[in-house]
């Protein structure tokens, strides 16, 4: 079995009011010094088998077009190996 | 005779009844188009509906983007034909690349259902023709992921270029760049915009019958290439 973990986030550039709320609740709730809080996404995917190289290629395909949109995120692959 | 206007149904369109409502309302003859048929039964133009695809799981628009019926309105428009994406249809059509851009969060994280004043930017688009440049109109609007975001690059090539087809006034109600509130694609034919004209055409439902122009601009538009 494979085990590939896709991680999104929103550019830099990008505003991101979610994480902004997040930061004012961590403020609230007594933590001092919060400068910054980005919202992502995980996606845990796994498969049967090995991950072969066309498989693979289909994981970097899609995390580019489906998981995220490469116009306002960012995303890294991981493959782990889960034996 | 006249137009052939088809409104898709995705799994969580809400405005599709409206939409095609709002169609015959302008003097179109209305086709519910199903998102799972690579079929466009032959429409002359088609509208992607408000609403929440998919349930907006994971982007909004963005599995309604990989719908079969998607794939045979991205060639069409590709060749001309004309497409309306209102509020969650603008969000599909970022997705599918149609229109340059995205639609994020609302910067107030606050869902906003209001009635919108509008300046219409350009009236050189497939579905604006009907209004004159600079003119203001009010609609409703409601969305809560509805601001526009490109990068500056992208938005100075939209002015430039007249892409901007309508901006808001008064308030800019979701942190949308530049006050976008829609834009078309290079030829015109594709328009996305996130207020909402199919709520808006007739007295008794709506703020006023402002966003009729929307839907008789492309009728016109039809009647007058001769595709019927």
């Amino acid at each position: 079995m494979a085990r590939v973990v896709v991680d999104v986030t929103l550019k830099p550039e990008i505003l991101d009011p979610q994480g902004r709320a997040v930061q004012g609740a961590l403020g609230r709730l007594g933590l001092a010094g919060v400068t910054s809080v980005r919202q992502g996404k995980q996606f845990v995917i796994e498969l049967e088998g090995d991950l072969d190289a066309d498989r693979r290629a289909s994981l970097d395909e899609l995390a580019a077009t489906l998981l995220s949109n490469p116009v306002i995120e960012n995303f890294t692959l991981t493959v782990e190996d889960a034996g | 005779m006249t137009a052939r206007i088809g409104v898709v149904t995705f799994p969580g369109s809400l405005d599709d009844g409206d939409a095609r409502r709002a169609v015959r309302v302008a003097g179109g003859e209305s086709v519910a188009l199903w998102h799972g048929d690579a079929d466009l039964k032959g429409v002359d133009a088609v509208v992607l509906p408000g609403g929440f695809s998919y349930g907006d799981y994971l982007r909004c628009g963005a599995i309604a983007r990989f719908a079969p019926v998607m794939s045979v309105i991205v060639e069409a428009a590709r060749e001309g034909m004309p497409v309306l994406g209102i509020c969650n249809g603008f969000q599909i059509l970022c997705e599918s690349h149609l229109l340059p851009g995205a639609l994020t969060r609302n910067d107030s994280l606050h869902f906003v259902c209001r009635d919108q004043r509008l300046r219409i930017e350009s009236p050189s688009t497939a579905w604006t023709s009907q209004y004159v440049h600079g003119q203001e109109i009010v609609i409703p609007l409601k969305n809560g992921e509805g601001g526009y975001v490109a990068d500056e690059r992208t938005l100075d090539e939209l002015e430039g270029d007249g892409r901007v087809v309508a901006r808001y006034l008064d308030i800019n109600p979701n942190g949308s760049r530049r006050n976008i509130a829609g834009i078309c694609n290079e030829a015109g034919n594709v328009v996305g915009l996130m207020p909402h004209p199919e709520h808006a055409v007739e007295d008794l439902t709506g703020p006023s019958t402002d966003g009729l122009g929307f839907f008789a601009s492309v009728l016109s538009l039809l009647v007058a290439v001769g595709s019927l």
